[in-house]
């Protein structure tokens, strides 16, 4: 029909801050089903502020953000959560809740104001859980598995959400070496599965490493947009971080950057 | 044994695992929940029969066949089971059943086991509200509807209050709020403590704040009963929600739940359901913080299980709690004595034993 990719999220002249403070400004930004979008900035450069305002948690500021085709301020909170899921960071929920029930929390988007999950929900629940490979933590206390196992549980509601588009904030935080590696491979996998991925990071070896698209963020503006080995350069890399780096690509293919530590 | 021939595709017999397990789970949920029911039960007749003049099950089957079959009560054995000692059993289930009912609602909008239904000030507004009563020595119905119109115009403040303040997080708003607003309302009491009758009003408002159902008789119950389910029914219709509510706003928002309206929802109803039985109970604590904790001990913290769960226990602690309370001693003993004496302890063992359950 047509051979135009549809976005499943489109942002122009995206301004975005908090009431009174603004953080960023004049954002432009895509993403389409099949693509892990990467999100690169210091620490306070407004990474999770922008994933807020693409959520419909934080107001516009400036701009306009749509979904799907449709403007963001005219879907209610069950249109957008149906299609954008939110991976936060893997935190310590205040109840025990079970592995199960907490992924199940993905399908409350579909189900009906005073409906409880049924079995369906719970059989799309397990299914995410099989899918990352966790299918045994279903019946474990959410507060008493590891950081790793909860991320990667939040990656599986994020799954039983059933939205075309996950929006990951920085889902390697916190995270070990073995987890952050099994955590972006599940990344890449969701990708080649058709659905959209937007997620930040701290590490540029892991925009390098999953990254369709890398968007590098500084003092509250895009400075680039493209693919990682064009937009990761040690120059762009100094610039943002203040850090002089060396970007190689190893022989087995994959590309790393090491930085510099000596004087 | 279950599913031998599944073995070959692990992921398949791991997922069918789950599912077997996720049944036996919830059927264990069900065991827990009707033994729950039938404790009750026997507590309830054992709480009818026990007191100053016992009842035999005889006795009780008899005067409530009379009563349901419209015949006259036959002796004093009727009139202590209809009048006396049925609709004081009945009322301490509904007290406590809505206390422990409102105090899970409560922790899990506020995300913090620590909380109790009086969190926003309801218990001292309708406190203030019934020390007001009792100075101006209105009759008792007076008192009742004071009591329940301060609950909920101290819960309606707070919330106006943690409306207005913007640029915050919204829950700490609340809470602070609500101490501000809470320590008001006993200054006030206080007051009018120093310019009571110290003869004659004052160990009614002192014996009021310790909570009591020994006025109480069947037209409480008829007042109370009926806003205690209005407040019920959106918790249970909401049970769900009221679970993803407990992840935080901005989680719950991400997965399509109407936070703040929600949240406004919640709070009505367990503030109605608090402020109608405080009002013909007096302030009674504890039941609401720790009933919900050993509530969540026993079927986890899922508001579907959770709710029936408090509301059978708050139900049953409450019923023991006072059929201690007026056989132990010659005199009665306020049921806020007895809710601390024991369940501070209970609290502290809580704490020190740092379980599943708690945080």
């Amino acid at each position: 029909m047509s051979t135009r990719v549809e976005n499943l999220i489109s942002a122009r002249g995206l301004g975005f801050g908090y009431p009174g403070k603004a953080v960023g400004r004049n954002v432009d930004l895509d993403v389409r089903a099949g693509e892990v979008v990467c999100l690169l900035g210091p620490n306070g450069s407004g990474k999770t502020t922008l994933f807020k305002t693409l959520l419909g948690l934080l107001r516009l500021q400036a701009g306009s953000v749509s979904i799907e085709g449709t403007s963001l301020a005219s879907l209610s909170r069950q249109e957008i959560a149906r299609r954008i899921a939110y991976v936060p960071q893997a935190h310590a929920a205040t109840f025990p809740f079970s592995v199960i029930d907490m992924v199940v929390m993905g399908r409350t988007a579909h189900l009906g104001l005073f409906a409880a999950p049924t079995e369906a929900d719970r059989a799309k629940a397990r299914a995410a859980l099989d899918l990352l490979g966790i299918a045994d933590l279903a019946d474990q206390a959410y507060t008493r598995i590891s950081g790793g196992q909860r991320q990667l549980a939040l990656v599986a509601r994020a799954l039983a959400q059933e939205a075309r588009l996950i929006v990951m904030d920085e889902p390697t935080a916190s995270l070990d070496f073995g987890n952050q590696v099994k955590v972006l491979r599940e990344v890449k996998r969701l990708a080649a599965r058709g659905l959209g991925v937007v997620l930040s990071t701290h590490d540029p070896d892991h925009a390098l490493a999953t990254a369709s698209r890398v968007l590098l963020l500084h003092d509250g503006g895009l400075i680039a947009d493209g693919l990682p080995r064009e937009v990761l350069t040690p120059e762009r890399l100094n610039t943002v971080y203040g850090v002089k780096v060396t970007i190689e690509t190893l022989s087995e293919g994959s590309t790393v950057c090491a930085p510099n530590f000596g004087a | 044994m279950v599913e031998g021939r599944a073995t070959r595709d692990d992921e398949t017999a791991l997922s069918r695992r789950a599912a077997v397990l996720a049944h036996v789970r919830s059927d264990h949920n069900v065991a827990v929940l009707a033994s729950l029911g039938v404790g009750l039960v026997a507590l309830m007749l054992a709480a009818i029969s026990i007191g100053q003049f016992p009842l035999s099950l005889t006795d009780m089957a008899g005067a409530l066949w009379r009563a349901l079959t419209g015949q006259v009560p036959q002796g004093q054995a009727d009139t202590v089971l209809l009048s006396i000692r049925l609709p004081r059993v009945l009322a301490s289930v509904l007290v406590g059943a809505a206390l422990a009912a409102a105090g899970a609602a409560y922790q899990g909008l506020f995300r913090n086991p620590l909380v109790s239904p009086d969190i926003l000030g309801v218990s001292t507004g309708a406190g203030l509200g019934a020390v007001l009563g009792i100075f101006l020595s209105l009759p008792v119905a007076g008192i009742q509807l004071l009591a329940f119109a301060g609950g909920l115009a101290t819960v309606a403040l707070v919330y106006v209050i943690g409306a207005l303040v913007q640029n915050r997080e919204p829950v700490l708003v609340l809470v602070l709020a609500g101490v501000v607003v809470g320590s008001l309302a006993g200054a006030a009491i206080s007051l009018l403590k120093i310019l009571a009758d110290p003869y004659d009003q004052l160990p009614a408002i002192v014996f009021w704040l310790l909570g009591s159902l020994s006025s109480v008789r069947g037209a409480e119950i008829w007042s109370a009963a009926p806003l205690v389910l209005l407040g019920l029914i959106p918790l249970v219709l909401l049970r769900w929600r009221i679970n993803v509510l407990s992840l935080g706003d901005e989680e719950a928002k991400a997965l399509g739940v109407e936070a703040g309206r929600l949240r406004l929802i919640v709070i009505a109803a367990a503030t109605l359901m608090t402020a109608s039985v405080v009002a013909v109970a007096g302030v009674i604590g504890w039941i609401g913080l720790v009933i919900p904790h050993l509530a969540r001990m026993l079927v986890g913290p899922n508001f579907n299980r959770l709710l029936p769960a408090a509301l059978v226990m708050g139900g049953g602690y409450m019923l023991l709690i006072d059929t201690l309370a007026r056989t132990i001693a010659a005199i009665e003993i306020p049921l806020g004595v007895l809710t601390a004496i024991i369940g501070a302890p209970f609290f502290l063992w809580l704490l020190a034993r740092g379980q599943e359950g708690w945080s």
